[in-house]
C-alpha cells in the first residue's frame, strides 16, 4: 500500500485549495500537531501504548471531534507512521498492522454510498466500534493517570511501624524463684553423677577397696578369694582390688587360706581384727 | 494492662495508639475490640479512633483508615524528606503497568484477553508478574471459555496501598456512556 497515493485521492477531492507541502509531498490539513522529523520517530512512537494510543494522540492533537471523525486523512496519516516504521526496520508491532487494516476498512466502508440509512435508522456508523474503543482506551488512559496520582505506600508515603515490633513478636518465656530452684537442684543431681564418673580413677584407691574387701568379710565370713572381685570394677578396679587384699594381708587384718595346690582360697577377717564382737567365730590358720 | 482497666478515654486512647504503633500490619476493629474487656459500640469505637487521628493531625505521621483496618503512616508531604535518607527513589511504574491495573481494578475480574482488547495491544506476562509481585493483583477464578483462562481482581493490599478503603472509592471514571449517548444524538 502506498500512503501518498491515498493521501491525494483525498485530499483532490473536497478541499482542494490549500495544500501544505512537506518535502515536496502533499500534506493533509490534518496534521496540526507537531510535526515529527523522521529521526525522532523511534522515540515517538515508543512513547505510544499502541494503536490506539497512538490514534487518540493524533485525534485529541487535531482537535478532531471523536464523534465523526474524518476517515481519509485519519487513515493516510495513520499509514505514514506506519509505513515509516516499516521503513525503518522497526519492530512493528502487530496490532499497528491490524489496525491499518481496520481504519482501511472503515474508510472504505464510509465511502461506499449509504442511500439506505435514509430509510434505517439504525444502520450502524462503521465508526461507532472504533469510536467506542478509543473512548474506552482513553477512559483506562485516564482512569491509569488518576491512580498513578493517588498516594502510594512506599513511594508517596511509608507505614509507621515501631522497632520494637520484632522482639515483641517473639513470646519470651517467663521465669520464677521456683523454677529457678527445680533447675538448680536438677543441676545439683546431674553434677553429682558427673561427679561420680569424674573421679572414679581416684576412688580406685587402695584404701577404699580395703574396706570394701573388709566389710563383705564382716560376720566372719570366709570367702573364697574369687568373691572379692567384682567384674564390674574394671580392670583397674581388680589390680586396685587385688592390691588392696595384699595390703589387708600385709597389715594382717585378713587372713587368706589354701588347703593345697589349685585348691580354692578362701579369705576371712583375721582375729585381731574381728575384735571382740567376733570372738566365736571359727577361724583356720594356713 | 491486663490486670488493671483503663478508665478515662485518654487511656483508651494511649492504648490504641500503642497497639496500632507496635503493629507491622493494619489493625482491623475486630483485633482492635480484643484489646479491652469492655465492650464499646462501633460508635464508640469510630469517635475514639477519630480522636484519636486527631490528635495526630500535627505531626508527621497520621493514623489512616483502610481496606483492612487502621494504620499508622508517614505524611506524603514528607516522602522528599525520607527518599534523602535512601540511595535510590522508589521507581515508577510504566504507563503498560499502570493502564493494565486501572483495567483490572475498574472492570475486574477480567482476563489477559479483556486487557488486550481495550488497550488494543498485547500484554506482556512481565506486567501482570509486577502487580502479582506486588501483591495488588491475585487470580480469582477462571473464565469457562476456551483455555480456561485466569480472571484477575485486584487485592485488599491493593486498596492499603493506595489508602482506600473499598473499590468505591476509587477515582470516578470520566463518563464514557454520556460521550456515547452525545454521540447516538449527533447520529440521529
Amino acid at each position: 500500500m502506498n500512503p501518498t497515493n491515498n493521501k491525494i485521492e483525498e485530499m483532490s477531492a473536497p478541499e482542494p485549495a490549500h495544500v501544505a507541502k512537506l518535502y515536496g509531498e502533499p500534506l493533509p490539513e490534518m496534521p496540526k500537531d507537531l510535526y515529527i522529523p523522521p529521526d525522532a520517530l523511534e522515540v515517538y512512537l515508543e512513547s505510544f501504548e499502541g494503536p490506539l494510543d497512538l490514534l487518540l494522540y493524533m485525534i485529541r492533537k487535531a482537535n478532531i471531534n471523536i464523534l465523526d471523525i474524518p476517515m481519509a486523512p485519519l487513515t493516510a496519516q495513520y499509514l505514514v507512521y506506519v509505513e515509516a516504521m516499516r521503513a525503518r526496520n522497526l519492530e512493528l508491532a502487530a496490532e499497528y498492522l491490524l489496525m491499518a487494516a481496520m481504519l482501511l476498512e472503515i474508510k472504505s466502508r464510509m465511502l461506499l454510498p449509504r442511500p439506505r440509512k435514509v430509510e434505517e435508522e439504525e444502520v450502524l456508523d462503521p465508526r461507532a466500534e472504533l469510536v467506542r474503543r478509543l473512548l474506552e482506551y482513553e477512559q483506562m488512559k485516564a482512569a491509569a493517570a488518576k491512580i498513578d496520582a493517588l498516594p502510594q505506600a512506599m513511594r508517596d508515603y511509608q507505614w509507621v511501624s515501631i522497632w520494637i515490633t520484632d522482639e515483641v513478636a517473639e513470646r519470651l518465656p517467663d521465669v520464677n524463684m521456683h523454677d529457678l530452684q527445680v533447675a538448680w537442684l536438677s543441676l545439683m543431681k546431674h553434677a553429682k553423677v558427673m561427679q561420680h564418673h569424674k573421679v572414679r580413677r581416684e576412688e580406685l584407691s587402695v584404701r577404699e577397696h580395703m574396706s570394701i574387701v573388709l566389710r563383705k568379710l564382716q560376720g566372719g565370713a570366709y570367702l573364697e578369694f574369687s568373691e572379692l572381685f567384682d567384674l564390674t570394677f574394671g580392670v583397674a578396679g581388680m589390680i586396685v582390688n587385688f592390691l588392696a587384699v595384699l595390703e589387708l594381708v600385709r597389715e594382717r587384718l585378713i587372713e587368706v587360706t589354701q588347703r593345697e595346690v589349685f585348691a580354692p582360697i578362701y579369705v576371712n577377717l583375721a582375729q585381731s581384727a574381728t575384735g571382740s564382737n567376733d570372738v566365736d567365730v571359727p577361724t583356720v590358720h594356713a | 494492662m491486663s490486670t488493671s482497666q483503663p478508665y478515662t478515654p485518654d487511656e483508651y486512647k494511649r492504648i490504641l495508639e500503642t497497639a496500632l504503633l507496635a503493629a507491622s500490619d493494619p489493625l482491623p476493629l475486630s483485633d482492635l475490640k480484643k484489646l479491652f474487656d469492655d465492650e464499646f459500640d462501633d460508635d464508640t469505637w469510630r469517635v475514639l479512633l477519630n480522636d484519636l487521628r486527631t490528635e495526630w493531625s500535627g505531626r508527621g505521621i497520621e493514623l489512616v483508615q483502610l481496606a483492612s483496618g487502621w494504620r499508622f503512616q508517614t505524611r506524603p508531604e514528607y516522602q522528599v524528606y525520607l527518599e534523602r535518607l535512601k540511595n535510590e527513589k522508589p521507581p515508577r511504574y510504566s504507563r503498560a503497568v499502570l493502564e493494565t491495573l486501572a483495567i483490572i481494578a475498574y472492570r475486574q475480574p477480567v482476563t489477559r484477553g479483556d486487557i488486550e482488547d481495550i488497550r488494543g495491544v498485547a500484554v506482556t506476562p512481565n506486567v501482570l508478574k509486577i502487580l502479582e509481585g506486588r501483591g495488588w493483583i491475585d487470580t480469582v477464578g477462571h473464565r469457562d471459555t476456551p483455555g480456561r483462562p485466569a480472571l484477575y481482581a485486584t487485592t485488599k493490599r491493593f486498596l492499603d496501598d493506595l489508602r482506600l478503603r473499598s473499590l468505591a472509592e476509587l477515582p470516578p471514571l470520566t463518563e464514557i456512556e454520556r460521550v456515547m449517548d452525545l454521540a447516538d444524538a449527533a447520529q440521529a
